[in-house]
């Protein structure tokens, strides 16, 4: 018998896990990410002959009710067609009843990965803008993320932004337009009420938990007051702007707003604690970014921003200079930041009352 | 005497044509069958699978020499034969591999409180193990931390396992006529285990298509799992335990 080295051992495992696509037409390359429920492969499309992502689920579904929920996910991303949301092409079983979805390749980093990189705050700031405004877009069509956070968005090398992971997205019939009134009607098929408003299948095993009082969805550093406590009758749309705030956070200060060890740390925490100021983390931080942060991170509903565009908004309106409704500037502030943004004129103007002080020096002479 | 050779040409038993090619019957189970000659198959069965990982764990775990670990492992397997120590597992306890670890430090430490050699003739049962290829393998590793020798019984088992199902694999595919299958898949996957090529320099290396390549692989990582699975399937007693195993080994339940 041939003697397998430590390194024969992994790669042989890791060739037995991988799925067999035999039945479909896509033929898997290489795994490219795991998390506790499902796997990510790189495939190739054999008809077309392109590459693509396919994540296969780690449970099996003799049942169909997985395979149900996954459609279900695929439509509610159909729904949302927009550049910054990963379009899925395919849901199936696999012959050992898993449940598969292809979905476009996205090449680029995870945002936690991408914020180590050294980057600019305008330039993040630009990256957040885009998440804003792929949630917003999404709340707009009435379909609640309900578990962002820097994992689940990547970034491209050319800047692109994709939020990914919908696979615990709720609907909001009553709140959501014609399209997600139309959504909900064609995507509710015969599931229940909890498999309606419940998609358990995110990649992270975080993301769902069962709890004595209902379900927890969300990855704990980044869930809102909310969801924490398992009230999923009040999740909507300022739940992700919740965890939009926990991302500006970890963007600006490096770090998440809480770091719960447990859920009952999480809930205590997030409850019933304030975070410490990201200025705390990054005094260079402007104000006007933390209070956006802080915001979104009120504990009461109504005090966040209502919607993400609000906090988009804000965002635009920071990087043109610009007041932010989160901040109200006092009169210093305001006149600093207004002689920052017509420094040239005021030079200009004090070059030219200089020269008159110089003239006037000298004739008086 | 009665001698059995496991080693090393038995690797392929239990597959197509080979000890329970129906049902895949567990050979724990058949271990305690009434039936002499299906108990003699299980007993070859898993003295294929664990001698290797029982060898090296004696060596290691008491730091024995080569002589002395070769007569513990044959004692300890003849013991388990005679005393039928297999059925005593009990499914709901412990993993069969952690009972069969148990069992042999049961039987070490009594070996060494009756200080005596084993000796073993007459009419005992002496198995023809590959101990050499053992020592060889425990010459190229790095030994393990004093602390990890339980872990280290784990991944013997784990390399035990695996290593049986490639030989298995290649004389399926060869058996088969699919050499080229096999070929692609020991290059791709263990020749060169940290940096394995392209399919497109498989392409080019084996002159078939990028497509050829990706399917022959397909076929035979499908084959290689299967035959993982079985072999998963033989060496445990419950569909609890092969799932609690194949997903230790495989990371995914199996249907």
């Amino acid at each position: 018998m041939k003697w397998l080295s430590d390194s024969m051992v992994r790669r042989l495992r890791e060739e037995a896990d991988l799925p067999d696509l035999g039945g479909t037409k896509y033929r898997v390359i290489q795994r490219v990410a795991s998390g506790g429920m499902g796997t990510v492969y790189l495939a190739q499309d054999t008809n077309l002959g392109r590459k693509l992502a396919v994540k296969v689920m780690n449970l099996q579904d003799p049942s169909g009710e997985l395979a149900s929920r996954m459609l279900r996910e695929a439509r509610i991303v159909a729904l949302l067609e927009h550049p910054s949301i990963v379009p899925i092409h395919d849901v199936g079983t696999l012959a050992d009843g898993r449940v598969f979805y292809a979905m476009k390749l996205v090449q680029g980093g995870r945002l936690d990965q991408y914020a180590k990189e050294n980057i600019s705050l305008p330039d993040l700031l630009r990256v957040f803008q885009k998440v804003c405004e792929a949630v917003a877009f999404a709340h707009a069509h009435g379909v609640v993320h309900r578990d962002l956070k820097p994992e689940n968005i990547m970034v491209g090398a050319f800047g692109e932004v994709l939020v990914m992971d919908w696979g615990v997205a709720k609907v909001l019939a009553s709140r959501a337009g014609e399209d997600g009134a139309q959504a909900e009607r064609e995507i509710s098929g015969e599931l229940d009420i909890d498999a309606r408003t419940t998609l358990p299948l995110s990649s992270g095993a975080e993301a769902v938990r069962e709890t004595a009082g209902g379900m927890l969805i969300g990855t704990p550093a980044y869930m809102s007051p909310e969801q924490v406590l398992g009230k999923t009758d009040l999740l909507d749309e300022r739940t992700d702007v919740y965890a939009l705030g926990a991302i500006l956070y970890f963007l600006t200060a490096g770090r998440s707003p809480f770091e719960p060890a447990s859920m009952a740390d999480a809930r205590e925490l997030i409850v019933n604690r304030t975070p410490l100021r990201p200025r705390h983390f990054n005094p260079k931080l402007p104000r006007s970014i933390e209070a956006m942060a802080l915001k979104a991170l009120s504990k009461e509903r109504e005090e966040r921003y209502a919607t993400a565009q609000e906090m988009a908004d804000d965002i635009v309106r920071f990087l043109d200079g610009k007041p932010v409704s989160a901040y109200p500037e006092n009169i210093v502030e305001r006149a600093g930041k207004w002689a920052n943004q017509h420094r040239f004129i005021i030079l200009l103007i004090l070059a030219y009352l200089l020269m008159r002080f110089i003239v006037l020096l000298i004739f008086r002479r | 005497m009665l001698v059995r050779g496991l080693m090393p040409d038995d690797t392929d038993s239990g597959l197509r044509g080979g000890r329970f090619p129906i049902t895949r019957l567990s050979a724990i189970v058949a271990a305690g069958s009434q039936d002499q000659a299906e108990r003699s198959r299980a007993f070859d069965l898993l003295v294929a699978a664990y001698w290797m990982p029982v060898y090296k764990y004696i060596r290691i775990k008491w730091n024995k020499s080569s002589e002395d670990a070769k007569d513990l492992t044959q004692g300890f397997f003849v013991t388990a034969l005679e005393k039928n120590f297999f059925h005593r597992y009990d499914p709901a306890r412990a993993r069969f591999r952690t009972f069969l670890r148990t069992c042999l430090e049961g039987f070490v430490s009594n070996e060494e409180k009756a200080a005596r050699r084993i000796k073993r003739g007459g009419n005992a049962v002496i198995l023809s193990l590959d101990f050499d290829s053992a020592e060889d393998q425990l010459a190229l590793a790095e030994p393990p931390a004093p602390n990890a020798t339980d872990e280290y019984f784990e991944a013997e088992w784990a390399r035990s396992i695996l290593g049986l199902a490639v030989e298995a694999l290649r004389s399926e595919l060869l058996a088969g006529g699919k050499e080229i299958y096999f070929r692609l898949f020991d290059r791709y996957v263990l020749e060169d285990p940290d940096s394995p090529p392209s399919y497109k320099d498989l392409a080019r290396e084996f002159d078939l298509s990028v497509s050829n390549v990706t399917n022959y692989l397909a076929a035979a990582r499908r084959e290689f799992r299967r035959i993982v699975l079985e072999k998963l399937r033989e060496l445990t007693a419950t569909d609890e335990e092969f799932r609690r195993e194949a997903r230790t080994l495989l990371g995914v339940d199996p249907q």
